[in-house]
């Protein structure tokens, strides 16, 4: 699968179609994301395999929106999974990427992650490589499932009492972009202070998330909180109860097909 | 464009979490905790995942200050090591080697944090002496 990556963005080099390619590469025993700037480096490339294929993610769509911001003239490639994919897609929308400055290329998520992450589309429509697996849909609820609904409320609040408030959800996310974040609103969070009480700080961040349909149920959030808060799922739960068209995991799929056929047609043109 | 992750360990406390620091154009832009180190698996507390930003920080101090008239001035090494000096020895001399204490620091290495054990214990002759990441 590899090989098919390194083979199409040598070409992209080739063809002068992008300036640098921004992926993943083995630093020693690590993997971490690298701007690679010429074909002869691609050697290097990583798709994340660890002990389970591809399981090293990074929020490379953001990294993609800090270069973009210095050196908005250049185009670049840039390694994505489904994921990343929808991250992308909002990103162009609210316009911190130009679609004419990216070049996604793709693979898919092997099967065993799909599940871990319950992903509902675990490839991307720019696909070059990888067999696509098949969706997984629902982990929505892992905090007190069983119980009536002020159960289960109480029972995420105790989960929220574990957040020691790294930000970390939210350094992560590849779809927060906005310039003022209201976690750092000095009327909300003073200055010098503590953040205020843990199930607001989150709730607020899981409203702002499903409410305004930025959420693409990465689970990047989920996978760097130092304190494990299932958020994904919180999010997925919110996306249910606030009940808003096109919020949900199924909501985001069926917007996808709809507009499915528009981006085959755009990334087959590449 | 100049873009490099450069993998290195947090220098906040002792845990020794892996992360790397985004450098574009020579500048420091930002931290990643790093998925595949044993340490912090991808995660990071939120000291760490602002590393970068003490290190280009306008006030960060880059050179000595010692107070004249109450004012932090500038003062080369030189003068400011004598000063010190001259100082832990009057104020041994007057109150004592168990006056004085050394606070160690998570910023530097091992082998400085020894030396300045060693400076505490054998040339002051105190055991007056902790670290900020005593965890």
């Amino acid at each position: 699968m590899k090989e098919e990556i390194q083979n199409y963005v040598r070409n992209l080099f080739a063809e002068g179609k992008i300036k640098g390619f921004l992926g993943l590469k083995q630093k020693g025993t690590d993997i971490g994301p690298h701007l690679f700037t010429g074909a002869d480096q691609l050697g290097e490339l990583s798709l994340g395999d660890r002990e389970n294929p591809a399981e090293a993610r990074y929020p490379l769509d953001k990294i993609l929106t800090h270069l973009a911001s210095e050196h908005p003239n250049e185009t670049l490639g840039v390694l994505v999974r489904g994921c990343d994919e929808r991250a992308l897609q909002l990103l162009f929308t609210v316009s911190m990427l130009d679609p004419d400055h990216v070049i996604p290329v793709g693979f898919a998520c092997p099967a065993e992650l799909a599940e871990k992450h319950q992903c509902w589309k675990p490839f991307p429509d720019a696909l070059v490589a990888g067999e696509p697996a098949q969706g997984v849909v629902g982990g929505e609820d892992p905090v007190g499932s069983q119980m009536d609904l002020l159960g289960k409320l109480q029972q995420w609040f105790d989960t929220f009492d574990r957040c020691v408030k790294c930000f970390g959800c939210r350094n992560i996310c590849p779809v927060c972009y906005c310039h003022e974040c209201t976690l750092e609103e000095a009327a909300l969070i003073p200055r010098g202070e503590l953040p205020p009480a843990n199930p607001n700080f989150l709730m607020t961040r899981a409203m702002h998330m499903v409410g305004r349909s930025l959420c693409v149920y990465c689970g990047l959030c989920e996978e760097v909180c130092p304190a494990d808060i299932p958020l994904k799922s919180l999010y997925k739960l919110v996306a249910r109860v606030v009940g808003q068209e096109g919020t949900t995991p199924e909501g985001l799929a069926a917007q996808q097909q709809a507009v499915g056929s528009k981006q085959q047609a755009i990334s087959s043109g590449q | 464009m100049d873009y490099k992750t450069v993998l290195t360990t947090c220098a906040y406390c002792g845990c020794g979490c892996g992360l790397y620091l985004e450098v574009l154009d020579g500048r420091l832009i930002g931290t990643l905790p790093s998925k595949t180190n044993p340490i912090n698996e991808g995660k990071l507390c939120v000291k760490g995942w602002n590393i970068h930003e003490f290190v280009q920080h306008p006030e960060r101090i880059t050179k000595p200050l010692i107070r004249k008239n109450g004012t932090l001035t500038e003062a080369s090494w030189d003068e400011a090591l004598d000063y010190t000096a001259s100082k832990l020895k009057e104020i041994k001399e007057a109150h004592g080697s168990d006056s004085i204490g050394f606070l160690a620091s998570a910023k530097v290495t091992n082998e400085e944090n020894y030396l300045i054990m060693k400076f505490a214990r054998a040339a002051v002759g105190t055991n007056n002496v902790d670290h900020c990441a005593r965890l």
